[in-house]
C-alpha cells in the first residue's frame, strides 16, 4: 500500500479563477524518491501541504489524501496530530526562516520533546544529539550550543532534517530543500536524504522547480501545470522521451552542459496565474503544438502513453520524436 | 542600440587588478576577495562561479563601486573607477561606467513608479531634457527587452518575474553603460522564463559592445552567455579560462567538484560529497561563512 495516496484531490478557492489543485494524483510508497516537479504557481507546494492535511483556508475540498491508512480530507484534530507529529514530517526552502535567530539549536531541536513529550532536559539533549550525528554534522555537543547565524545554509538545512526525523516519520515531504544553497552543498543534503531514505525505509516526494535535479535523484517524476498534473513517469523515461509539450519545453529551456550551443527555445509567456483560467488545456496557450478547435477543449486527462501517462490532446501523435524538434532552432515567440 | 563603448586603441573595456577586500568580524579577519585580476575586452563577457560565500558577490560590489577595496585597483576604458565619488558630476560619470542587475527584482525597483516612469527618471538624471525625446527613447529600450506600452504604465507588482527582470535590464541599459554586473540575475525566474531572459541577454551582447560580467553559480548558463569563466574558491582564483576548456578540461579539483555537483542521471551525490571532504584546503583561511 502507498504510504502517500493523493487521489482526485481538488481544491478551489472562492474568488480564484481556476482550482488551486485539479483532479490531483500522486502516491508514494516507503523507500521511494518521487519528485513533483513545476514553476510557481503550480500548486506544487499546496499539493505537498495537503499531505499534512494543511489546507488553504476557506478551500472546498473534492478527492481524497490518505497519509498510512488515515484520510486527511475531514479528519477530526487528533488524526491530523498523529500525522503531523508521527507519520509525516516537512521540510522547506530556507532553514532560516522556520527557526528563531535568539535561540539556541539544541533550545530548537529538544522543544517538542520537552514540552509535548515531557522529557527530561538530559535525555531530550542526548536525542537531540543523536539526530545532529544521524544528518552528519561532526560535532553534535557544539553544535547543540550554536545559534543559527554560526552557522551556513547547508549546516541549517540539515538541523531543520534532524528536526523533521524527531518524530520518526515514515514520509519526508521536502518543500525546495535545496533552492537556496549551492551546487555542491546540494549534492551533499540530497546524499544525506538518499542515505536517510534507506536506512530508514522513508518514502520522499521532493518538491522542486528543477527537472534536472528531479531526473538525477529521483525514482518517478509528476510534472505539475496550473494545478494540474500533466505527465507521469519514472525518472529515465521523462528526461530520455518526454511526452508532454510542457516537459519537453521544461528540458529545453537550460543551455546543455556539453556539446554544441545553439539559441535556447525557452517556452513563450509565463506561467499561468491564478487570475487566469483556461476552458480548455491550460498550457495551450503556450505550447507550440496547440491546435484550435481541440486544445481549446475541455482539458484532457492523464491517460497512458508508451511508458507513462500525459495529459495532453495531441499525445497520439506527439510521439517523442516530434518533441526532439522542440529545442534547437525555434524562433522565440 | 548605438551605446558608444568604443574604446580609443584596443584599451580593455575594464581592467581590474590585485583587487582585494577584506571584514573584519567578531573573531577577526576574513579575506573576501584575494589579489583577483582579470580584464575584459569591448563586448567581452565573464562569467564569476563559486559558492556562497566566495567572493562573487564582494567582487561585483567593488565593480559597482558599493565597496571599497583595500588594495588594487579598478580601470575602465582607461580611466581608474573613481574610489570616492563626491558630487552629481562624478556619480553620474560612475553609473554610466558600470550598472547592476540583481537577483530579486522585486527589491531593486521602486514599487511606486511605473516601468516608465523609472526609465523616464534615470534618463532626465543623466541630461535628456527633452520629454519627447526621452519618450522615445524608452520606447526603445523598452523594445530591446521585449517589453511594450502596457508593461511602461504597469507598476512592478503588476508584472511577471520575468517581466520585471526584463525591466531592471532596460533599467540598466538606459544609461548606457559601459559595463553590466548581473548577479544571480537570472536565478530566481522559472526555468522556462529564465531561458527567455537569457537569449535577451545573449541579444544584448551581441547588439552592443557592452561588457558583461555575469555572476553565478550554474556553469551550463555561464558557458551559454560568456567567453570566459573565472572560478572562485574562499575569495581565491583558483581558474581563469576560456570557457569550454573549463568545462571539458577542469585542471582545479574545485572546479572538479563544481561541474560534477551539477545534477544529471546517473548522478552520484554521495560521490560528490565525498570528493567535498578530500577538497585540499585553499592556501590560506578564506571564506565568509562556516566552511562545512
Amino acid at each position: 500500500m502507498a504510504l502517500l495516496d493523493i487521489d482526485a484531490l481538488s481544491v478551489t478557492l472562492p474568488g480564484m479563477a481556476r482550482p488551486i489543485l485539479d483532479r490531483i494524483e500522486l502516491t508514494v510508497a516507503a523507500g521511494e524518491t518521487v519528485a513533483l516537479v513545476g514553476e510557481s504557481g503550480s500548486g506544487k507546494s499546496v499539493t505537498a501541504r495537503a499531505a499534512l492535511g494543511l489546507f488553504p483556508a476557506g478551500a472546498d475540498l473534492a478527492g481524497r489524501v490518505r497519509v498510512e491508512d488515515i484520510d486527511l480530507v475531514g479528519a477530526d484534530a487528533a488524526r491530523l496530530r498523529e500525522v503531523r507529529t508521527g507519520i509525516a514530517a516537512m521540510i522547506f526552502q530556507d532553514p532560516r526562516a522556520g527557526i528563531s535567530p535568539v535561540r539556541r539549536i539544541g533550545d530548537f531541536l529538544t522543544e517538542a520533546l520537552r514540552l509535548v513529550g515531557g522529557w527530561s532536559r538530559a535525555r531530550a539533549d542526548a536525542r537531540a544529539a543523536e539526530l545532529l550525528a544521524a544528518v552528519g554534522l561532526p560535532d553534535p555537543e557544539r553544535h547543540l550550543r550554536q545559534f543559527p547565524h554560526e552557522m551556513s545554509g547547508g549546516m541549517l538545512q540539515r538541523v531543520m532534517i534532524a528536526a523533521a526525523l524527531c518524530g520518526e516519520p515514515r514520509l519526508l515531504l521536502c518543500d525546495e530543500p535545496t533552492t537556496a544553497l549551492d551546487v555542491a552543498t546540494q549534492a551533499e543534503i540530497l546524499a544525506l536524504l538518499g542515505r536517510l531514505r534507506r536506512e530508514r525505509d522513508l518514502g520522499l516526494l521532493l518538491i522542486t522547480h528543477d527537472i534536472e535535479l528531479a531526473a538525477a535523484s529521483c525514482d518517478r517524476i509528476y510534472v505539475m501545470y496550473a494545478g494540474r498534473i500533466v505527465e507521469t513517469a519514472t525518472a529515465d523515461e521523462l528526461f530520455a522521451r518526454p511526452r508532454h509539450p510542457y516537459t519537453a519545453g521544461l528540458l529545453g529551456s537550460s543551455p546543455p552542459q556539453e556539446g554544441p550551443l545553439t539559441r535556447l527555445a525557452p517556452i513563450p509567456g509565463a506561467p499561468m496565474s491564478l487570475l487566469e483560467s483556461a476552458t480548455g488545456c491550460a498550457f495551450a496557450p503556450r505550447c507550440r503544438f496547440a491546435e484550435p478547435g481541440r486544445c481549446d477543449q475541455a482539458p484532457p486527462v492523464l491517460e497512458p502513453h508508451g511508458a507513462g501517462r500525459v495529459a495532453c490532446h495531441r499525445a497520439d501523435e506527439l510521439e517523442p520524436p516530434v518533441l526532439a524538434h522542440l529545442a534547437p532552432d525555434s524562433e522565440d515567440r | 542600440m548605438t551605446t558608444d563603448v568604443t574604446p580609443h586603441d584596443g584599451t580593455p573595456l575594464i581592467e581590474v587588478s590585485g583587487l582585494r577586500k577584506t571584514y573584519r568580524t567578531g573573531t577577526g579577519e576574513v579575506v573576501a576577495v584575494e589579489d583577483l585580476s582579470f580584464s575584459l575586452p569591448v563586448g567581452g563577457a565573464l562569467g564569476l562561479v563559486g559558492e556562497s560565500g566566495s567572493g562573487k558577490t564582494t567582487t561585483a560590489r567593488m565593480l559597482l563601486g558599493l565597496e571599497r577595496p583595500d588594495a588594487g585597483r579598478i580601470m575602465v576604458r582607461g580611466t581608474p573607477l573613481a574610489e570616492t565619488v563626491r558630487g552629481r558630476a562624478a556619480r553620474l560619470a560612475r553609473a554610466k561606467a558600470v550598472q547592476m542587475v540583481f537577483q530579486d527584482p522585486y527589491l531593486s525597483l521602486d514599487g511606486r513608479l511605473s516601468i516608465g516612469a523609472t526609465l523616464d527618471g534615470v534618463l532626465r538624471l543623466h541630461g535628456v531634457r527633452d520629454p519627447a525625446a526621452r519618450s522615445a527613447r524608452i520606447g526603445e529600450l523598452l523594445a530591446q527587452v521585449g517589453l511594450g506600452p502596457r508593461e511602461a504604465a504597469t507598476r512592478p507588482r503588476g508584472l511577471s518575474g520575468g517581466q520585471r527582470q526584463r525591466a531592471a535590464i532596460a533599467r540598466a541599459l538606459a544609461v548606457e553603460p559601459a559595463l553590466l554586473v548581473l548577479d544571480e540575475a537570472v536565478s530566481a525566474l522559472d526555468v522556462s522564463v529564465q531561458a527567455q531572459v537569457l537569449n535577451l541577454l545573449a541579444d544584448i551582447r551581441r547588439d552592443t559592445g557592452i561588457g558583461l560580467i555575469f555572476v553565478s553559480h550554474d556553469l551550463a548558463v555561464v558557458r551559454y552567455l560568456c567567453d570566459e569563466a573565472l572560478v572562485l574558491h574562499r575569495g581565491r582564483t583558483v581558474e581563469h579560462r576560456p570557457v569550454g576548456d573549463l568545462l571539458t578540461a577542469p585542471a582545479d579539483p574545485y572546479t572538479r567538484l563544481l561541474l560534477a555537483s551539477i545534477p544529471r542521471p546517473g548522478w552520484d551525490p554521495e560521490h560528490i560529497a565525498r570528493q567535498r571532504r578530500e577538497l585540499p584546503a585553499p592556501a590560506a583561511a578564506g571564506g565568509v561563512v562556516p566552511s562545512e
